[in-house]
């Protein structure tokens, strides 16, 4: 077991410089760079640059190199500083800009996630224990619909109903009062009511595929020898439920959590965006229309850093679940 | 004696029929999955025929059809039967509110008329025409303003009906020539890593681990910026595919590698390289037949997340641009409240993708049941 979960943490870095490496050079793909489309800016309101002008820009932001050396500093800057380079558009550090917004990401990440499986394994049970019968298929019905309807219309709709009936939209994590003062434990309650659209509408998009997956996978469990077998035996039904085919039906939730975190950051962008939410997603776009490419790299890197953090912490529940998996990897 | 016999051949027939039939079979006894092939056949020949069936073309619009409901069909003119027609519409200055109001001029009335002559199309890029399978017929008084939105109009005075079929060529091609991309690379990639196993394994696992790492939708967004704003339609189209493909190929990549690792050790594979065959036909046509089936099943329920994709890209702008047309384009226009609340006919677009999606997942639910051999 402590072998294999080394051996999973000593692949983590090299994943993580291969991504950076990817992401970095995905970002410097669309043709000029910020001080391109700041000139075109400036230029639309009058001014008029001399080429000197230009080229100092040029270095001062360290545009002149080449993308790997751009690239090699960035990373040192990283590695050895701590310092994720600096933001074009908000003439700031970046950590500075994303800091807050990470956190409230994660945040809303994780509130997420538990959303989701508080509230898909249950149905998921109910659906699969009483197969073809009117609960059944209500929620595969919900399950589909979910899938089927764009997240950001059911943003939309939430919000229209939200303002019929309490008079406020809610839109934004925060209210102006919060911004003001910050969260403190009197404004919680309203905070959390912020919250309930936002994670209806992120949370249900994946909580339709994790119906779908527990569901089918409980019912093969259950067409099963050694269910039979322990049935017979007379052993009661909650325990051949709890114990035998949730346990087995779960894999395939545990082993998918990188990529239903991955899944996540995609979905909420769109959402945020309607909804106003201060996160990463909607950040992260307006970086790359501006061509702010630090913030844009460093963005894209912690949502992939959480992501390949979800993969390990499942690649190891998984391990501690399935003593196949930790057996044969362990030895390769 | 000739009841047995039929009662054998029946037998015999069931026995002999390839997989494919088998799957035919039972995919016959799946309702829903029946019918949402239905569906989907209806919607592709609109996608073929749109030019024919919607009333106007793509880039046409009437600044007094500005966010108009759907254009109301009747049948009786002054208390008189004389079949389909409608009326068009005159500005009208309300003297109360002193607004400038839009409403129905009843003067005169515009017969609907089967095969009427309108503007120039194409159908699938070699039959040039300009019948339309309806419109409206010239007015009762000579004047030809009259106009037919069946759902009404968007901002521009675009009509909705025509624009939802001009959008389904694009929403509706992509999700495919994506999936055949992915299908091609995910086959190609997936049975070398299985086949070979090894180094070239560990390589190609790494690095499908590493693209599955990075969120896809900052992906697209990079790679959509790429793309230079001057391009031609079709270019952008044929990009926007491939930026779909390159991130969906990985999937398929794993569960063929995986089924990959199991076959390769059967004895008929065995049996075929001790004869000499060489590898490339090994693959192709003694392992990738074994599981085509559920390939293609994967395929047809990666469909509407592909849908679903190309409508949140163009909704954040990076997707189809003006003035081309997609779903995702036309329900960018929905996305305000006041839309939502004052036009409501804006959101029919929104139905044909719940319709399309909702038909590739049913489809696929049949497609999985009939390929598995257990049931």
């Amino acid at each position: 077991m402590a072998k294999y979960i080394l051996k999973r943490i000593s692949l983590f870095i090299p994943t993580l410089i291969l991504i950076s490496l990817i992401i970095f050079f995905v970002i410097q793909l669309p043709p000029g760079d910020y001080v391109d489309s700041l000139i075109s800016a400036r230029s639309a309101e009058g001014e008029i640059f001399t080429p000197e002008e230009i080229a100092h820009w040029r270095e001062y932001y360290g545009l002149d190199d080449s993308w790997y050396i751009q690239y090699g500093k960035w990373m040192k800057g990283i590695i050895t500083k701590g310092d994720f380079g600096y933001s074009f558009i908000y003439g700031k550090p970046v950590w500075s800009v994303i800091s807050r917004t990470v956190g409230m990401t994660v945040i809303l990440t994780l509130i997420i996630t538990v959303f989701q499986y508080a509230v898909s394994i249950p149905i998921a049970i109910y659906s699969s224990t009483h197969q073809y019968s009117v609960g059944d298929y209500f929620f595969s019905f919900i399950g589909f619909f979910g899938q089927a309807v764009p997240n950001f219309l059911i943003a939309i709709l939430l919000m229209y109903w939200s303002f019929k009936a309490t008079g406020s939209a809610n839109l934004g994590l925060y209210s102006t009062e919060m911004l003001q003062n910050g969260i403190h434990l009197y404004n919680l309650g309203e905070f959390l009511k912020r919250l309930i659209i936002p994670i209806i509408v992120i949370g249900t998009a994946s909580t339709c595929g994790i119906i779908r997956t527990v569901r089918a996978q409980m019912l093969d469990e259950q067409s099963k020898q050694y269910i039979l077998a322990a049935r017979s035996k007379g052993v009661s039904e909650n325990v051949i439920i709890y114990k035998y085919c949730l346990r087995a039906a779960l894999n395939p939730v545990v082993s998918g959590i990188g990529g239903m975190l991955s899944h996540l950051f995609s979905g909420s962008t769109v959402t945020a965006m309607v909804l106003n939410l201060q996160i990463l997603g909607p950040e992260l776009l307006k970086a790359l229309k501006a061509q702010d490419m630090y913030l844009a790299g460093t963005i894209v890197m912690v949502q992939a850093f959480l992501v390949v953090v979800g993969t390990l912490l499942s690649d190891i529940a998984l391990a501690w679940l399935d003593p196949r998996i930790r057996y044969t990897k362990g030895r390769d | 004696m000739a009841f047995i016999k039929k009662k054998a051949n029946k037998n015999e027939s069931y026995y002999m029929a390839s997989q494919w039939t088998l799957m035919g079979r039972k995919l016959k006894k799946h309702k829903l999955a029946k019918l949402s092939l239905l569906i989907l056949g209806i919607l592709y020949l609109g996608v073929i025929f749109s030019g024919f069936i919607a009333p106007y073309g793509l880039e046409d619009y009437d600044k007094l059809y500005q966010n108009t409901a759907p254009t109301k069909i009747r049948f009786y003119h002054e208390g008189e039967f004389i079949g389909p027609f409608v009326y068009s519409l005159e500005k009208y200055n309300n003297p109360e509110t002193f607004r400038v109001e839009i409403t129905e001029d009843t003067s005169e009335y515009y017969k609907l008329k089967f095969f009427t002559k309108g503007v120039k199309y194409k159908i699938l890029g070699l039959f040039e025409s300009d019948i339309h399978l309806f419109g409206t017929d010239v007015g009762s008084n000579g004047s030809t303003s009259g106009k037919v939105m069946l759902f009404g109009s968007d901002q521009l005075g675009r009509d909705i009906f025509s624009r939802i079929l001009y959008g389904s060529q694009i929403s509706l091609t992509i999700p495919f020539a994506s999936a055949a991309i992915s299908f091609v690379l995910g086959i190609t990639i997936g049975s070398i890593s299985g086949y070979f196993g090894g180094v070239i394994d560990n390589i190609i696992q790494r690095i499908i681990e590493v693209l599955g790492s990075i969120p896809s939708i900052p992906l697209w967004m990079a790679m959509s910026a790429a793309i230079p704003a001057g391009l031609s339609t079709v270019k952008m189209y044929l990009l926007i595919t491939i930026i779909l493909s390159l991130i969906n190929w990985c999937g398929i990549a794993r569960v063929v590698r995986g089924k990959f690792m199991s076959l390769k050790n059967e004895d008929y594979v065995m049996a075929a390289r001790i004869a000499g065959v060489n590898d490339a036909v090994i693959i192709l046509r003694h392992l990738v037949p074994g599981f085509l089936s559920y390939l293609i099943v994967s395929i047809t329920l990666s469909i509407p997340s592909s849908i679903i994709g190309e409508t949140s890209m163009s909704f954040l702008g990076l997707g189809i641009r003006s003035p081309a047309t997609s779903w995702g384009v036309l329900l960018d226009e929905t996305k305000n409240i006041a839309n939502f609340s004052q036009y409501p006919w804006k959101m029919i677009p929104l139905f044909f993708v719940i319709l399309a999606v909702l038909a590739f997942n049913f489809l696929g639910d049949g497609l999985r049941d009939a390929a598995d051999p257990y049931k």
